[in-house]
């Protein structure tokens, strides 16, 4: 392999550095607007020439301070008001125990269910914004829930749980306490190297512990350059009604729904 | 029966093999979530002096999940060749592993032992060897296998080039599979996980990658990572289907939450050889597995996660397979928590894969949850070349913008190839320097020019 240089260093490139952006960037700029995929990237010898090198550091860097950002769930119920808040924790004491232990991170800690049992009710649902994975709840979640409910002017919605170290199933737990014949719960994806604050909606029908990712129906990737917080609540707000005509939510509301944007919750490999 | 050891004072006792295994298993987040992890390192070493006790027949007459429950443990059971078993029947696990370390272990001597090793006495063995003993005992097996491609030959590191989109959009599909194909990659499979589950998804991508294939007259298979009976859909639909996929796992209830079973992999494999696609061999499956995937089923029936990951391979070799990998760090920090677990993980599943006589591969690989980067893959990778593995998964920059995931990128393989003197496999390698996209020494020419001639060759209408 031939030693070779970065031009701004004032060392001679080799042939092999970088060829796409120095001989044939036109070429290369077609096929990198077919997709977001890291193409056309050049090389220094084998290796990723620094600027890309750099490029998925920083990428990574917002991923993975996505992942430890602490929600503020207080400026979240600012932004919910006049809807009432009530928040919780999961039994996952910290974010070291949260991510080593989806179990905890699914069930409410026992001190916080009492608070729960108080809002019992008959409700048509309840909405439950968990930080996950991500703060993407911050950005997205008072929007999407404040639109939904303009979708769904008579029905009848409990408080809206903020909830700590949560994961989707905690909102099981949630939906059975307080009486909600569905829950939706918005939650904090887990970062790509793309999208660090891509929030996920998962809607399940008659919620109790136990249901498994198969009674859910998913609305993925709402984020800025994703799916819009009105496209967003446009299909929640369906999902929701079907749910309440049909009674049931996943596979096989999925199988009715002509609507590409909603999957029913399978194994992403 | 349970069992027993003795460290400095104090006295240790295991109920029985399962939780034997467990407790002697390298610390992972997955056995911990399970709750049958050591509880001390020390008890952790105690449960591995027991383990090195044990004789290798104790796990033809004890099994870990019942013969009655469970196909798989019937599977292991049926398939157990008494002869080849012979060599080592008189060994425990201990001297197994001292054997498998010295010089009689040659790669024919191995070879002929795969057939007579059960998962369980494989995954015992590797809990007694360090990561460097993982990395020697899997270099002197070899798993050749074929299709338009041969794979596993020693002095060769093949790569599947994983160009995916997401939204399968078949135009960004093909510009990921040209990037790769411009760095050597793509000898093992290319290979696309669908965004989509739909028979319609599958075969458009299919008929696409089959034509790019064509075309540029590319010694290589392509797959559609979709589920099995989507693939048998598309063979009907008259797809041109080179390998049926299946993620697989080592329980039947864990495959069962894959949706599938020992039965629907033979109808895969029958309606994928029926093609009679291969040129240079009929090896038509392709499976991944990972740890944790049957704890994540809950059908792990108290046995830890990195045993049950082996069954899987005895899953996988009953298929007679092209290519197997390992999705090592995919899974997720409650399996495997950081880059140690997952290195560790990594040469664990690709050794015992090798004595199983499986054509093992890794995705080196990690999501962004857990305590790991891409100096953790480098290293990784660079084990895995020395232990002499199949192929490497390898993305545009390292980045999956489907799935969300870390992978290798095609540079990466291209310098391990270089660093450790591997090449593609044979018949790709010719195809690359008829191209003059690879010189003679292995190095790469610029990659303008070739990236110009294939497009000349009407990439443009694939879609």
């Amino acid at each position: 392999m031939k030693p070779t240089g970065r031009s701004h260093s004032g060392i001679v490139a080799g042939t092999d550095a970088d060829p796409y952006h120095s001989e044939a960037s036109d070429l290369y700029a077609r096929l990198r607007s077919t997709t977001p995929a890291r193409i056309g990237l050049g090389r220094a010898g084998d290796a990723l020439p620094t600027k890309s090198l750099l490029a998925f550091q920083a990428a990574h860097s917002r991923a993975r301070d996505a992942v430890h950002a602490v929600v503020d769930f207080d400026r979240l119920a600012t932004a919910l008001a006049p809807h009432r808040c009530v928040s919780l924790r999961s039994r996952a004491a910290d974010r070291a125990i949260f991510l080593r232990r989806p179990d905890l991170g699914r069930r409410v800690a026992p001190d916080d269910l009492a608070q729960l049992q108080h809002e019992l009710g008959d409700w048509d649902a309840v909405f439950v914004v968990a930080d996950g994975l991500s703060a993407a709840v911050e950005q997205h979640a008072a929007a999407v829930i404040e639109q939904t409910l303009q979708r769904l002017p008579d029905w009848k919605i409990a408080p809206v749980v903020l909830a700590k170290q949560a994961r989707v199933a905690l909102g099981d737990e949630v939906g059975a306490v307080i009486g909600a014949r569905m829950v939706a719960v918005l939650i904090g994806e887990r970062p790509g190297l793309s999208v660090a604050d891509s929030l996920g909606v998962y809607l399940t029908w008659a919620p109790r512990i136990g249901c498994t990712d198969a009674a859910r129906n998913c609305i993925s990737n709402i984020h800025t350059d994703g799916l819009s917080h009105a496209a967003a609540a446009d299909t929640l707000a369906w999902l929701m009604r079907t749910a309440r005509s049909r009674e049931l939510t996943g596979v096989a509301l999925k199988l009715e729904a002509a609507h590409d944007r909603i999957d029913p919750l399978t194994s992403t490999r | 029966m349970s069992y027993r050891s003795r460290l400095g004072h104090r006295s240790y006792r295991f109920d029985d093999l399962a939780s034997l295994l467990a407790y002697a298993s390298p610390k992972r987040s997955g056995d911990e979530l399970a709750g049958i992890a050591a509880e001390s390192d020390e008890q952790r070493v105690a449960a591995r002096y027991a383990l090195a006790d044990v004789p290798l027949q104790r796990f033809l007459d004890e099994p870990l999940i019942p013969y009655a429950d469970d196909e798989v443990t019937r599977l292991i059971f049926d398939r157990h060749d008494a002869a080849a078993f012979a060599p080592v029947a008189g060994m425990s696990v201990g001297e197994f592993r001292d054997w498998l370390l010295s010089y009689a272990a040659t790669p024919d001597a191995l070879a002929a032992l795969a057939p007579g090793l059960t998962p369980e006495m494989v995954a015992a063995v590797s809990k007694l060897m360090r990561n460097q003993d993982l990395v020697s005992v899997a270099a002197r097996c070899r798993v050749v296998t074929g299709f338009r491609s041969t794979l596993g030959l020693p002095g060769r590191l093949g790569s599947r080039l994983q160009p995916n989109h997401p939204t399968d959009d078949l135009q960004g599909v093909a510009a990921s599979t040209l990037d790769g194909l411009l760095f050597g990659i793509g000898d093992a499979v290319i290979g696309v996980n669908p965004a989509g589950d739909s028979v319609r998804d599958c075969v458009r991508l299919l008929q696409m990658l089959d034509t790019l294939r064509q075309r540029l007259d590319i010694p290589t298979q392509s797959c559609v990572l979709a589920h099995v009976t989507t693939s048998i859909q598309a063979i009907e639909r008259g797809a041109p289907l080179d390998l049926v996929f299946q993620s697989i796992a080592g329980t039947e209830g864990a495959n069962r939450s894959f949706g599938v079973n020992l039965a629907l992999l033979r109808e895969g494999m029958d309606a994928a050889r029926g093609l009679q696609r291969g040129t240079v061999g009929n090896n038509v499956m392709y499976f991944e597995t990972g740890q944790g995937s049957a704890l994540s089923a809950d059908a792990h029936h108290g046995v830890d996660q990195q045993t049950l990951e082996v069954r899987a391979y005895a899953v996988a070799r009953e298929f007679e397979p092209l290519i197997v990998n390992t999705v090592v760090g995919f899974i997720g920090p409650e399996y495997l928590y950081d880059a140690k677990q997952i290195i560790r993980a990594g040469l664990e599943d690709h050794c015992c894969g090798k004595l199983l006589g499986v054509p093992m591969g890794v995705d080196v690989c990690y999501t962004n949850h857990a305590e790991a980067d891409q100096d953790d893959m480098d290293t990784l990778a660079l084990l895995l070349g020395n232990a002499g593995v199949n192929f490497l998964i390898a993305v545009p920059g390292a980045d999956d913008v489907m799935l969300g995931y870390q992978s290798l990128s095609y540079h990466d393989v291209l310098a391990l190839r270089h660093l450790l003197q591997r090449k593609p496999a044979p018949e790709f390698e010719a195809w690359l320097q008829r191209m003059a996209m690879m010189n003679a020494d292995g190095t790469l020419p610029p990659q303008a020019p070739a990236l110009q001639r294939m497009l000349a060759l009407g990439m443009d209408d694939l879609t």
